[in-house]
């Protein structure tokens, strides 16, 4: 216990807000770049993990347990969000035989 | 110290690595490396009941039902679909735009304090264990009704309609 505690403490609060601002950018890339609906949804994924380690790491910084409740929550959210978003892609894919998401362009005009 | 450093390189390289592979199933097992730095980001802060969860819940059951669906989906003949080159660099382009702004907003904020853990047990189960069930006690329950409602969801999406079929 003394160890870990001693192994962040020389770490600013500003590293972890780069490093996660960073995951969270690259989920964003990932969204834009990729067309195979299955990876957009995995860099969501990465997206929402980074805000957790963000949350962590200010909840660590006040001393307050509040925001690793908010994470829990988020957990659970995200655990609902794929189990419904996994069953579209699986009734698109038995619609259209694909999961480009470029098929999907019946609301584009 | 330098644990942190090196772990949130390995964050960073894996979670590009995520989407740059071409093949979905590797874009999945890089995405379980990253999940597995981020719990030992967790396990540095003391944050031990979030270590574990994500240990459980993100790589065991959603990365494994990622797997499973890309199972079913089954889509090892066809090539995956690509982007064309002027699209990819517009997002790259428009996500650098968004971590420069972070980033610069970060600059402005001006000189950060390091973290530092005053309470040892403050992500331990017990602690979180009592504020969970004494505070965000109706939370807690609407989210029970959330994933009931999410199961009764996703059940109902993928199964096929009789009427069709």
């Amino acid at each position: 216990m003394e160890t870990i505690s001693q192994n962040i403490q020389a770490i600013p609060l500003n590293h972890y807000i780069l490093l996660c601002a960073i995951v969270f950018s690259i989920g964003v890339i990932g969204v834009l770049i990729r067309r195979n609906a299955i990876v957009i949804f995995m860099s969501i994924e990465l997206m929402l993990n980074s805000v957790n380690l963000l949350l962590t790491a200010f909840s660590v910084y006040r001393g307050d347990a509040t925001g690793q409740v908010f994470v829990f929550f988020i957990m659970a959210l995200a655990a609902a969000e794929v189990a419904v978003g996994l069953a579209i892609i699986v009734m698109i894919y038995r619609n259209t035989n694909s999961i480009d998401t470029n098929v999907l362009n019946r609301l584009k005009w | 110290m330098s644990t942190f450093y090196f772990i949130a390189f390995l964050s960073i390289f894996f979670s590009i690595l995520v989407i740059s592979a071409k093949n979905p199933v590797h874009s999945i097992l890089y995405l379980i490396l990253t999940f597995f730095t981020f719990t030992i980001h967790y396990i540095l802060m003391n944050a031990q009941f979030l270590a574990i969860v994500n240990f459980i819940v993100y790589m065991g059951a959603i990365l494994v039902l990622f797997l499973y669906t890309l199972m079913l989906i089954n889509l090892n003949k066809e090539s995956e679909p690509r982007k064309s080159n002027l699209v990819k660099f517009a997002g790259v382009i428009g996500g650098g735009c968004f971590l420069v702004t972070i980033v610069a907003s970060l600059k402005a904020l001006g000189v950060s304090h390091p973290v530092v853990l005053q309470d040892p047990n403050l992500g331990l189960v017990k602690n979180l264990g009592k504020i969970l069930f004494n505070e965000y006690l109706l939370p807690f329950e609407v989210s029970s009704i959330l994933l009931l409602s999410a199961m009764v969801g996703a059940v109902l999406l993928a199964t096929k309609d009789p009427k069709i079929a």
